[in-house]
């Protein structure tokens, strides 16, 4: 791989940019692999990655049915935080976060993270004490955040109304080292690792069944011909049903439609990323300009990729509230994924009920933040049976009562 | 948009006048069932892509609970029918084996 830096520009500007290679190979599948991880989202990518980097595992193959980063890893709105309540999270939603910080240089390759804060705003007295609460969580976890007044709010915030009518702004949950990366970038640069240390991605390549023999697996039959493994990852987020029906075992997930919209660029207004759970909506401005936008899931199963007209307009009413000044706005683009919702709104890193099938899914509508944490602790799962990162991630919680209940602390959209 | 006909009213309800309730046709169980039974009826959800059942309550109308049949890889709604039964129709059944033949879901098909 050659590795990218200001000398190689300087390089390839001197002779008309002809020496960039491919960015990572486009291989035919082998017959065998130790490890094949179904998915190139950024959960799938930064799995392999981590089973090459900290495992010396590189027999290893990422099969993706569409192309690399075109599931919710290329349609999300790119918020990075690690303020939750429950310990678990915020272990590996933390340690995700730490990894952001370095991306850049760990992968040579320019993920743009971005860590310019993230307020959650308090617009109820219950938020308040919620906040307050996850604040004194945050201190004794190690996370660094802060409950600030309206005051700093607006400070911080200069376009906010803190004193709408409704849901005036009452305080705030400031995460000064959260922020935003490029999502495309963080898949790309994940697949060029990943290829320079010998591993196949292969797209196009549809996962069609699991091969068992009794109760371990054997194998993928897949639209490329059938691939044996040793280890298998399901990192399929929307599709997890799917596959583990085709493994033959089931998973407590729903797949619904979340949506995001992205508004005509305009100058530089806000500096922030800034939620407002209460009222479902959320709101940062990209480097190009435009505010980019989302809110709360659509209500029912749903694989198309596609949501509901209201729910849009539901978002964007909230959000008018907030911040009056984007109520002339044109918006340029909308568009959905299909997310993997779990009972307690909490991700599964898990064995299961089949030898040697590993899964990782369940990040619903929060997963592009987690997902170096995420990598990081499945490789470990997948390589050496047990990681403390995921422990308490495992499907068996459901049947034992042990739930990481993030849906009321962190509100519907992560 | 989606739309469902209220078995009980007859209006073709659009989605903001619906509320979605998830799965139909749970079985429940409760003190003395196996921890397996009351963990698939707690959180084990049908996902399918495909032919789905669920239960929707139309909230903004007469109020009343009730049963849809759909595919949830192409929105299409097969049909509504009444809440008072634990399973579907024979009717709804028929009209999803004319649009999607060999279909499945949990026993019925
Ligand atoms: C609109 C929207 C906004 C969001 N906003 C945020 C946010 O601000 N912050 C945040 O942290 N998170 C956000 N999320 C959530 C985040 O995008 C996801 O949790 C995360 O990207 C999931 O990554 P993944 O790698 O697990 O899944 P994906 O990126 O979806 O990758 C899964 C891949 O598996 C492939 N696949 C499926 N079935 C098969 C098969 N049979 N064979 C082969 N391949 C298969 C798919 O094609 C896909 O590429 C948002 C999501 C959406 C939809
Ligand atoms: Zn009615």
């Amino acid at each position: 791989m050659k590795r990218y830096s200001a000398f190689a520009i300087a390089r390839e500007a001197a002779r008309y940019h002809s020496g960039w290679g491919r960015a990572w190979a486009a291989p035919q599948p082998k017959a065998k692999y130790d490890a094949i991880i179904v998915g190139a989202g950024g959960h799938g990518l930064a799995t392999a990655y981590y089973l090459g980097k900290n495992f010396g595992i590189t027999n290893v193959a990422v099969l993706e049915k569409g192309w690399l980063g075109g599931g919710n890893t290329g349609r999300n709105t790119t918020i990075i935080r690690s303020n939750y309540l429950q310990d678990a999270s915020a272990a590996i939603y933390e340690k995700a976060r730490s990894l952001y910080e370095t991306m850049s240089q760990d992968l040579n390759y320019n993920v743009m993270f971005s860590p310019r804060g993230v307020i959650m705003l308090a617009q109820t007295h219950h938020e308040v004490r919620g906040y307050q609460r996850t604040a004194h969580a945050n201190a004794l976890q190690g996370v660094e955040t802060q409950y600030i007044g309206p005051d700093k709010v607006k400070e911080l915030v200069p376009i906010i109304n803190i004193d709408g009518p409704r849901y005036p702004v009452l305080g705030g949950l400031w995460q000064p080292r959260g922020g935003t990366a490029r999502h495309d970038a963080v898949a790309w640069g994940y697949a060029r690792a990943c290829s320079d240390m010998g591993m196949d991605i292969i797209q196009q390549c549809e996962v069609t069944g699991v091969r068992r023999d009794g109760d371990r697996v054997i194998g993928v039959d897949t639209t490329k011909g059938a691939i044996d493994c040793d280890k298998l990852g399901l990192v399929v987020a929307g599709h997890s049903g799917v596959l583990a029906e085709k493994a033959g075992f089931r998973l407590p997930i729903e797949s619904l439609a979340l949506q995001a919209l992205v508004s005509e660029p305009i100058k530089p207004c806000m500096d922030v990323v800034v939620m407002a759970n209460t009222v479902h909506g959320y709101m940062s401005q990209s480097d190009k300009g435009e505010m980019v936008i989302g809110g709360g899931t659509d209500g029912f199963n749903n694989y198309t990729q596609r949501g509901s007209f209201h729910h849009v307009e539901e978002t964007v009413r909230a959000l008018i509230e907030t911040f009056p000044m984007i109520s002339r706005l044109k918006m340029l683009r909308q568009w959905g994924g299909i997310v993997d919702m779990t009972g307690d709104r909490s991700p599964i890193l898990s064995k299961t009920p089949v030898d040697g099938i590993f899964v990782n899914c369940g990040w619903g509508t929060g997963g592009f933040k987690a997902i170096p944490g995420s990598g990081w602790a499945m490789a470990e799962l997948m390589a050496k049976g047990h990681s403390p990162l995921a422990a308490e991630f495992s499907l068996n919680r459901f049947a034992e009562g042990r739930f990481i209940d993030e849906s009321v602390a962190a509100g519907v959209a992560h | 948009m989606l739309t469902l006909q209220c078995p009980y009213c007859g209006v073709q309800a659009e989605e903001t006048e619906l509320h979605a309730g998830g799965e139909a046709h749970l079985k429940r169980f409760g003190p003395g069932a196996s921890d397996e039974d009351f963990e698939a009826y707690l959180f084990m959800r049908e996902n399918p892509k495909g032919v789905h059942f669920e239960r929707w309550r139309h909230v903004n109308g007469c109020g009343k609970w009730f049963h849809a049949a759909r595919c949830t890889m192409t929105l299409e709604v097969f049909g509504t029918y009444s809440a008072q039964t634990s399973e579907p129709p024979q009717s709804i059944r028929a009209a999803i084996s004319a649009k999607r033949p060999g279909w499945q879901w949990k026993d019925f098909a």
